[in-house]
């Protein structure tokens, strides 16, 4: 009863001064509202990587010369490394008992292809790949048919295409059978890649996979390919691993005790590389957000103050008709609490619409971050707790008499 | 006895000057007594009412309410018996300006944890009392000042209590509505109320049974009516 009072009053303060109030919690607004918006974007980055990965499946993995992020100084360090070749491909398939298919793969980013009088836009891409690349990469075929031992093995001038380029190129048509120019060569599409969705904020259907060996002759030799490798079955993931590593040791010459010479990733290892790139910005955000909380917290401090002035005449009144100290003490830490819960309430919906209109105008993913959200929540009660405690102890102080003839 | 005043001394120290605002009172009232408390402006009058109603304590002397020693209470203890025992009235009026009259006259009750239910129909009939009937959801700045005295007068006896204090609860009214006011102390006294009031006009304690003069902080006559 003593609390829907304090609610009461509370709701009644900040219906009576509503610049004021929503002056105050601007900061506990923009606080909470920042951390909720950052925290949708990178959450729903997160559910898309995994989504990917989990599309890529459990037991694959791919061996490539660059680690996925390095600064510039190391650029040399890994530059100065050996390409992967074909043949390292051809020794893991032979050597590794584990391992089912190997892929080895090369790629050509931002090119354009051509039909007829159609064109797509320039940001497709070309891959170079052998049988193995379907599966490994987990694309499945919609129409028509894969890449063959045998298209390989006479470098034939054949494609697959992605969803994108189909639409781009054929909204009417069949492709199947037909050319489509690719940097100044033609190539006979031979089948369609079924949707994949976007990966990264970036879509996975703008793909057109040909020959390795095509590739390889027209592109350039010297280039390091990436190898994806899928084990035998999901528990062989270790094994298989651990046999690439020993055999591109011995192959490539690396002595005993120096790191390897490439670099192995896994959906796993992935998603732990971009666990810790985000925690990190994750953190700093807290940090920054806590003490931008803090400062506000000193601002509902000082117009607690402002307003137990203004009604310190109230206060008497209570006094004189029997509100203990405690009363009063509890009113306004009621008052402090629930304005700052109020900033709170308005920045998780705005961080969550922040998020949610930056998915709906870019390709980057939004999802609702539940756990920060009641984290957020329960910070600004204690933000607005902790900074209420001083007014409110101020007030119960107050001396009845001095306070009724207050004016 | 009710109420039992034994040489209260209240002082009030400006800077380096003390103010004697009380300078040894000794008075004892009884229940269901109607007195007036009357004298020239700063001679205690207010000061006495405060100490009365357990809004301060004295600085020397002793207090008894109901046979129990006052000045050793705590702020608990007080802020109780001003909640249980006592219905103030003052001269303007002192209404929460954004709550309803209803509201007004239930916060005595929501501080002593009278449930929601009970509190709206003892409101209802203490404004019944005082014939607010079809003004309760107004706030005061919709009344006029007999209207928010009455109202002051309903939250005073809401909880029932033995004694109503009144610090020139007319001072604010014009004559007719100052007498109808007096009127709802009379049906208060009728009813068994305890009843002391400061007032400066002579036809107003008229309507009490004795008159308590106070002069420079001193009883100067006290005699019945
Ligand atoms: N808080 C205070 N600080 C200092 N002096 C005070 C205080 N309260 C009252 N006084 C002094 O005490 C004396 C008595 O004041 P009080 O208010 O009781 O007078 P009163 O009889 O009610 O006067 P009035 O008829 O004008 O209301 C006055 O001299 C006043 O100045
Ligand atoms: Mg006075």
């Amino acid at each position: 009863m003593q609390f829907r009072e304090s609610v009461f009053i509370a709701l009644d303060v900040i219906r009576n001064h509503k610049m004021r109030s929503f002056l105050t919690l601007l900061g506990v607004i923009i606080g909470v509202m920042s951390i909720i918006g950052m925290q949708s974007l990178i959450e729903g980055f997160q559910k898309n990587i995994r989504h990917q990965m989990e599309q890529l499946g459990a037991s694959v993995f791919q061996v490539q010369k660059f680690p996925v992020q390095f600064g510039q100084q190391d650029r040399e360090k890994y530059r100065n490394r050996k390409d992967l070749t074909w043949d390292h491909a051809r020794v893991i398939e032979q050597y590794c008992t584990a391992v089912a298919q190997v892929g080895p793969e090369a790629w050509q980013w931002g090119i354009m292809a051509k039909y007829r009088d159609r064109r797509t836009g320039p940001a497709n891409h070309l891959a170079g790949g052998v049988p193995a690349f379907f599966p490994n990469n987990g694309y499945f075929i919609e129409a028509g048919r894969a890449l063959s031992d045998t298209d390989i093995q006479h470098n034939r001038q054949v494609a697959v295409i992605g969803q994108d380029i189909l639409e781009k190129l054929f909204p009417y048509e069949n492709p199947i059978g037909e050319h489509i120019i690719v940097d100044g060569r033609r190539y006979q599409v031979i089948g369609t890649l079924e949707k994949s969705g976007s990966a990264f904020g970036e879509s996975q259907d703008n793909r057109i996979v040909i020959p390795l060996s095509t590739f390889l002759k027209f592109y350039g030799q010297n280039r390091s390919l990436n190898i994806t490798v899928l084990a035998a079955s999901p528990e062989l993931m270790d094994t298989a691993i651990e046999q690439v590593i020993g055999v591109l040791r011995a192959v490539r010459k690396v002595p005993p005790g120096e790191p390897n010479d490439f670099e192995i990733f896994s959906s796993e290892s992935l998603i732990e590389t971009f666990d810790n790139m985000t925690r990190a910005v994750r953190i700093g955000a807290i940090v920054i957000v806590s003490f931008a909380l803090l400062v506000a917290g000193i601002g509902i401090m000082n117009i607690m103050l402002v307003s137990i002035r203004e009604r310190k005449r109230e206060i008497g009144i209570r006094m004189a008709i029997g509100a203990r100290r405690r009363d009063i003490l509890f009113q306004f830490l009621v008052e402090a609490v629930f304005l700052s819960e109020i900033g709170g309430i308005l920045g998780i919906l705005a961080g969550v619409g922040i998020g949610q209109l930056v998915a709906l105008v870019s390709p980057v993913p939004a999802s609702i971050p539940v756990f920060t959200i009641v984290l957020g929540f329960v910070f600004c009660s204690l933000v607005g707790l902790v900074f209420g405690v001083y007014p409110a102890a101020k007030a119960s102080g107050l001396d009845p008499i001095e306070s009724l003839r207050y004016e | 006895m009710l109420i039992e005043l034994q040489g209260i001394v209240k002082d009030y120290r400006l800077g380096l000057e003390i103010v004697h605002a009380l300078n040894g009172i000794d008075i004892r009232i009884d229940q269901n007594e109607y007195v007036a408390i009357m004298g020239p402006s700063g001679s205690g009058k207010s000061t006495l009412m405060n100490l009365i109603g357990c809004l301060d304590t004295p600085t020397e002397g002793t207090y008894f309410l109901n046979g129990s020693n006052v000045s050793h209470m705590d702020d608990d203890q007080l802020a109780e018996i001003r909640n249980r025992e006592i219905g103030f009235v003052f001269q303007n009026f002192n209404l929460l300006p954004r709550a309803s009259a209803l509201h007004n006259v239930e916060l005595p009750l929501i501080y002593n944890g009278t449930p929601a239910s009970q509190r709206r129909d003892l409101a209802e009939e203490a404004l019944i009392k005082v014939g607010l009937k079809d003004r309760m959801g107004h706030r005061p700045n919709e009344l006029s000042g007999g209207q928010r005295q009455r109202v002051a007068v309903a939250r005073a006896l809401v909880n029932k209590p033995s004694i109503i204090l009144a610090d020139e609860p007319t001072g604010n009214l014009d004559t007719r509505t100052g007498d109808e006011i007096m009127d709802l102390f009379e049906d208060l006294h009728d009813g068994g109320n305890t009843i002391i009031l400061v007032t400066h006009e002579e036809y107003i304690a008229e309507h009490s049974d004795r008159i308590i003069r106070l002069r420079d902080g001193r009883v100067e006559r006290d005699e019945s009516n």
